[in-house]
């Protein structure tokens, strides 16, 4: 009697996890299997398969969004992002983690603030005119460092203390100084962090939307997620098209979710349990 | 290991480490912010160079003005509460019911945990298309199965456009949700479990009693989380609505937004302090509430 009681209840899960894992996919599969038809077989927007698979649908799309200069732009955003953030906030973290005085604990708060703060985007656009940053490529990867530093400086900090403070000291007695004993010696122990923290940055700036909204004019600038929403603005009629522009769009964030799926849920939910 | 202790630690672990990460923060995120408050009392837009002081002028256009700012504010409240609502309740009994004794339980986490990676411009922008009055999928579907009466123009229609944006924000938002309720799950030993069962324990009284307790840093960072964007939002409201119809839609980055388009910088300036300030607030608050948590631990 008990056995069957469990029995059915496992079944209900099952199928509760089914039918929700749908609702995800399901979406997904519309716009998959629409971004391959006819514009006119894609208006009834259903899940009957396509007559004939129409890959130039997504040769239009590029051609007609641009979207191999947008492409490349996001791809430089996102890694030159990644490799500033690394590169800024691993020593930060470090040192305040190591070295817990009054000052640097206010310092982390401090950063740490920025987490839940909003930017003022108009001001900040007069403070990027000032710097010359404004419409600018390097401004921009610049700016998504700044506003990745509170998370990649949290994340990382966590991380320090799980490795030993002799490491540090055994390559000070050897000699070595802050920079190389920072970076010859620890910045390969935090590895794990640091492939997290660059997922993660490496998605923010190719998600983001508002800030090249405010930052960018010079369309040949755009990075995917904007010319992606112009492209819609203009093809709205025509499915097909504006669905193989979202594959595209999304089939770089669906690649890395494949590779680092592990690293990028750790990240994204860390503090869940201690925090 | 004495040479250790003997060690300079502020040679070994030098401030200036932290110099480039904190100027970029001051000069790019702090300082906006508080030349923010400054512009805010200017009448600062695009079509004068001249910059003049206008006092409370600007937070006046924003209490009185019959563009209905207030209500934007409001809108922007009503958002943070219901959203997180929305994904907090059931992303809390899913995440129960999915913790255990699932066959494919990774494939079914990595599957709704998905959206949460996508652009939120993406996911407005396939829901559009979805919802979508004449050539949607989901009128187009509802009328195949003879509920024509159920299609509605979601996101023009006053009384559904809201409950369209909370739909489409709960399907991507409550994996994120549900996933970090998982992990504070796993943390709750098995044992206290057992020992309720031997008790006779019912459902409620373990849910009251153990995991809702033992959740508590879940429940927090999913509450952190969820007011900070609900707060901050823009891409999905702007994506799906840009705000309307007619206003109805329009929250405070969209309303600022809007302004800066029209090049009226001083109201913009002034809805965007209102949130900065606002945050910092709620933001100290955290942090300090944070600093406890560390100093317990």
């Amino acid at each position: 009697m008990k056995s069957s009681k469990v029995k059915a209840s496992d079944v209900i899960k099952e199928i509760i996890a089914i039918i929700l894992s749908l609702a995800i996919i399901i979406p997904f599969l519309l716009v998959i299997i629409n971004s391959f038809k006819t514009k006119q077989e894609a208006v009834l927007m259903n899940f009957s398969l396509p007559k004939e698979f129409h890959w130039e649908n997504y040769i239009t799309a590029i051609q007609k969004g641009k979207l191999a200069q947008s492409f490349l732009n996001s791809i430089l955003y996102a890694s030159g992002t990644m490799a500033f953030t690394i590169l800024v906030t691993a020593p930060a973290a470090f040192v305040l983690a190591r070295r817990r005085t009054g000052l640097n604990q206010f310092i982390y708060f401090f950063i740490i603030l920025g987490i839940m703060l909003p930017i003022n985007f108009v001001a900040l656009m007069k403070v990027m005119q000032a710097l010359r940053l404004i419409d600018s490529r390097l401004g921009l990867i610049i700016l998504y460092t700044a506003m990745q530093v509170p998370f990649g400086v949290f994340i990382i900090y966590g991380f320090v203390g799980t490795i030993p403070k002799e490491i540090d000291e055994a390559a000070v007695i050897d000699g070595a100084g802050p920079w190389k004993m920072f970076f010859s010696i620890v910045f390969p122990l935090l590895k794990p962090v640091l492939i997290t923290v660059m997922l993660l940055v490496f998605m923010g700036a190719w998600n983001d939307f508002i800030t090249p909204l405010y930052i960018l004019n010079t369309a040949s600038k755009w990075p995917m997620t904007l010319s992606v929403y112009s492209f819609f603005g203009r093809y709205e009629s025509q499915w097909n098209l504006v669905f193989a522009d979202i594959v595209l769009t999304c089939l770089p964030v669906f690649v890395i979710y494949l590779l680092g799926q592990n690293q990028i849920v750790s990240g994204m939910t860390s503090g869940a349990v201690k925090g | 290991m004495r040479e250790g202790k003997v060690m300079n630690q502020s040679k070994m672990y030098p401030l200036y480490f932290t110099f480039v990460a904190l100027i970029l923060y001051i000069v790019l995120f702090i300082v906006p912010g508080f030349l923010g408050i400054y512009y805010s009392f200017t009448d600062w837009n695009r079509y004068s160079s001249e910059i003049h002081f206008v006092g409370f002028d600007n937070y006046k256009t924003i209490l009185t003005s019959n563009k209905n700012y207030m209500g934007y504010i409001g809108n922007t409240l009503k958002f943070t509460v219901i959203s997180n609502i929305i994904k907090i309740i059931p992303a809390l009994f899913l995440a129960i019911l999915l913790n255990e004794g699932l066959k494919a339980k990774n494939v079914h986490r990595a599957i709704l945990f998905f959206p949460s990676v996508l652009p939120y411009l993406v996911i407005g922008l396939i829901f559009r298309s979805m919802l979508h009055p004449t050539t949607g999928f989901i009128n187009q579907a509802l009328r195949s199965l003879g509920l024509d009466f159920m299609a509605q123009k979601w996101l023009v229609d006053p009384n559904w456009v809201w409950p369209s944006i909370y739909a489409v924000d709960a399907w991507r938002g409550i994996g994120y949700v549900m996933t970090i309720f998982l992990a504070g799950l796993q943390s709750i030993p098995e044992y206290y479990y057992e020992a309720a069962d031997i008790d006779g324990a019912t459902f409620m009284q373990k849910l009251r009693h153990i995991t809702l307790p033992m959740l508590t840093p879940s429940i927090n960072i999913n509450l952190i989380f969820g007011i900070t964007y609900g707060l901050k939002v823009f891409d999905i409201i702007y994506v799906l609505t840009n705000g309307g119809p007619g206003h109805m839609t329009e929250v405070i980055n969209t309303a600022v937004f809007q302004e800066f388009a029209r090049g009226t910088y001083g109201v913009g300036t002034a809805l965007s302090t209102l949130l900065f300030v606002f945050m910092a607030v709620v933001g100290l608050f955290i942090v300090r509430f944070l600093n406890q948590r560390e100093v317990e631990l």
